[in-house]
């Protein structure tokens, strides 16, 4: 990981973040972000994740089997989705259910932009014991890279 | 060029991983950062236990790496004829039945709950239940793949 890079991220997570059950509705939108995926982050999600696939990392190979590009692995894609709820409600542990179906894949071309996803996310329904389900919206430019997914988050 | 179809005789085949896969501090904070994940109760024991967790907390999507770091079920038994270049990842779902923390010692056993022809692909599910060593749930991962082109053909 890149100094530059750490920081980045350190400073984008707001802390202490806390949302209550009271304070959201059916139709609250948790804000789009976009999220740069390079390719020194599928190094490192391999390193992470034991997930040493290839076409996650090889160019020549992934292009040799049809691929456009490297492609990200669809976990790191998964993770990435998953970090607008986690920071949305300020503790990885309120995630308590979510599931994702893959349905595009996210090409990471080797240059300093990378690939960029917006996700932004919804309340579909207000659940019981102050837990809600989360519709998550996962695009590259106009792409569903992710469909059906939904999360349910424990709220206080 | 002659396809292999899945063995169906697998359905409802069950698997153990082995040995227990201790899941330490290093590497919840390892996957957090991989994922741009810096939420200091993946990271700090003092701020996970302030916020009111036994140690640091893993991310949402954590479990994947007991895939590829504790391979088990029936993926690599030649008998199933699951040929990897044909493989996507369709779907994944953790049902997080409590926080996976660093500390937990986990085992996982995984049954292959469908094989189905979903036009000319196969869709084979995997469910695993992941327990502590002591048999407290932790988590309920299901895993979703795509096996291209390999349905039986079709009588027209």
């Amino acid at each position: 990981m890149t100094a530059a890079g750490n920081a980045a991220n350190t400073a984008a997570f707001p802390a202490n973040v806390s949302v209550r059950y009271g304070d959201v509705e059916v139709g609250t939108e948790i804000p789009a972000r976009d999220f740069s995926i390079q390719r020194w982050q599928l190094i490192q999600y391999a390193g992470a994740s034991g997930d040493f696939n290839i076409i996650h990392w090889n160019e020549r190979f992934a292009t040799l089997v049809g691929l456009p590009d490297v492609i990200a692995h669809g976990m790191f894609t998964m993770a990435t989705a998953g970090r607008l709820l986690t920071e949305w409600a300020g503790d990885p542990a309120a995630v308590v259910d979510y599931g994702v179906r893959f349905s595009s894949m996210v090409p990471v071309p080797d240059d300093d932009a990378g690939a960029t996803l917006t996700i932004r996310g919804t309340v579909e329904e207000k659940l019981p014991d102050n837990r809600v389900a989360i519709a998550l919206d996962a695009r590259l430019g106009d792409n569903k890279v992710l469909t059906q997914a939904r999360a349910v988050v424990q709220l206080a | 060029m002659q396809v292999l179809s899945l063995n169906r005789e697998f359905i409802g085949r069950s698997y153990e991983s082995s040995p227990p896969f201790e899941i330490g501090r290093e590497l919840v904070r390892h996957f957090a950062a991989a994922i741009g994940d810096f939420n200091p109760i993946s990271h700090d024991v003092e701020a996970a236990r302030a916020a009111g967790h036994p140690d640091l907390v893993a991310p949402p999507t954590f479990l994947t790496t007991l895939t590829f770091r504790r391979p088990s079920g029936p993926m690599g038994d030649p008998e199933l004829g699951l040929d990897y270049s044909r493989v996507v990842h369709g779907e994944q779902r953790f049902e997080l039945h409590r926080p996976v923390h660093a500390g937990d010692v986990v085992v996982a056993t995984s049954t292959v709950a469908e094989i189905r022809d979903v036009g000319r692909n196969e869709m084979m599910q995997v469910v695993s239940e992941i327990s502590t060593t002591d048999g407290e749930r932790v988590a309920t991962a299901t895993n979703t793949m795509i096996s291209r082109g390999t349905a039986a053909p079709k009588e027209s």
